[in-house]
C-alpha cells in the first residue's frame, strides 16, 4: 500500500470520528433544567422520553420567536 | 417603578443574549412583548403549556427552566403571578440570563411610584394697609 492510500485512508477514518463527535455533541446539548423554589435543580437530558416531549414544545416557542 | 413594555425595552438594551421575550400572566395574557401581537400570543401560549408540564415533572414548585436545544434555548421564569419567556441562540451564558428576566420580572411587577404632589403655594398675606400718608 502505497504513501498516499494510507494518507487517504487516515484522512477519512479521521473526518468520521470528527463527523460523529460533532454529532453526539450536538445530542447533548438538548437537555430541559428546571429550577424549583426550594433552590432545587433538576436537569432531563434530551434522550429521555420526557424531555423530548418538552423539548417540543420549547421548539414551537422557538419558531414563534423567531421570524 | 415601570410597566411591562420599558422592562422589556431595558432588557433587550442590557442583554445581548435574548432575542425575543414576552411578559404573560399566569393565565396565559399577554402583558408585553418585544414580539408583534400574533407571534407573541404563540410564544406565550407554548411557553404556558411547557412551564405547566414541566412543572408536573418535579415535586416541588417549578420557578424558571431552560430548554436548551440545538437551535437556541428558551427561558421561562415565574414571579408570583407574573411569568417571562425569551429565546436566545445556542448556549446562552445561563446564569446571566436567568439574572436579567428576573430583574425584568421585578420591574415589571412593581408599581409605578406616586408622582409628588406639588405643593400649594404659598398664601401671601395680605398686605397690611399702610397707615401713613404721602
Amino acid at each position: 500500500m502505497g504513501r498516499r492510500s494510507l494518507f487517504a485512508l487516515g484522512l477519512a477514518a479521521g473526518s468520521l470520528l470528527g463527523i460523529g463527535l460533532y454529532a453526539r455533541r450536538g445530542r447533548a446539548r438538548e437537555r430541559i433544567d428546571l429550577y424549583f423554589a426550594d433552590g432545587s435543580m433538576s436537569s432531563l437530558d434530551g434522550g429521555s422520553s420526557e424531555a423530548s416531549r418538552l423539548l417540543a414544545q420549547a421548539r414551537d416557542g422557538l419558531r414563534a420567536a423567531r421570524p | 417603578m415601570t410597566d411591562g413594555k420599558t422592562a422589556l425595552s431595558e432588557l433587550t438594551e442590557i442583554s445581548s443574549q435574548v432575542d425575543a421575550a414576552v411578559l404573560f400572566s399566569a393565565d396565559g395574557e399577554v402583558v408585553a412583548s418585544t414580539l408583534p401581537d400574533t407571534r407573541a400570543k404563540e410564544l406565550a401560549a407554548s411557553a404556558k403549556a411547557l412551564f405547566e408540564e414541566a412543572g408536573r415533572v418535579g415535586a416541588g414548585e417549578l420557578s424558571q427552566l431552560e430548554a436548551a436545544t440545538a437551535d437556541g434555548s428558551l427561558f421561562v421564569v415565574r414571579d408570583g403571578d407574573l411569568l417571562i419567556a425569551a429565546s436566545t441562540g445556542a448556549e446562552p451564558t445561563s446564569g446571566l440570563v436567568f439574572y436579567d428576566l428576573k430583574a425584568t420580572l421585578r420591574n415589571a411587577a412593581a408599581k409605578p411610584k406616586p408622582k409628588p404632589k406639588p405643593k400649594p403655594a404659598a398664601k401671601r398675606k395680605p398686605r397690611a394697609k399702610s397707615s401713613g400718608t404721602s
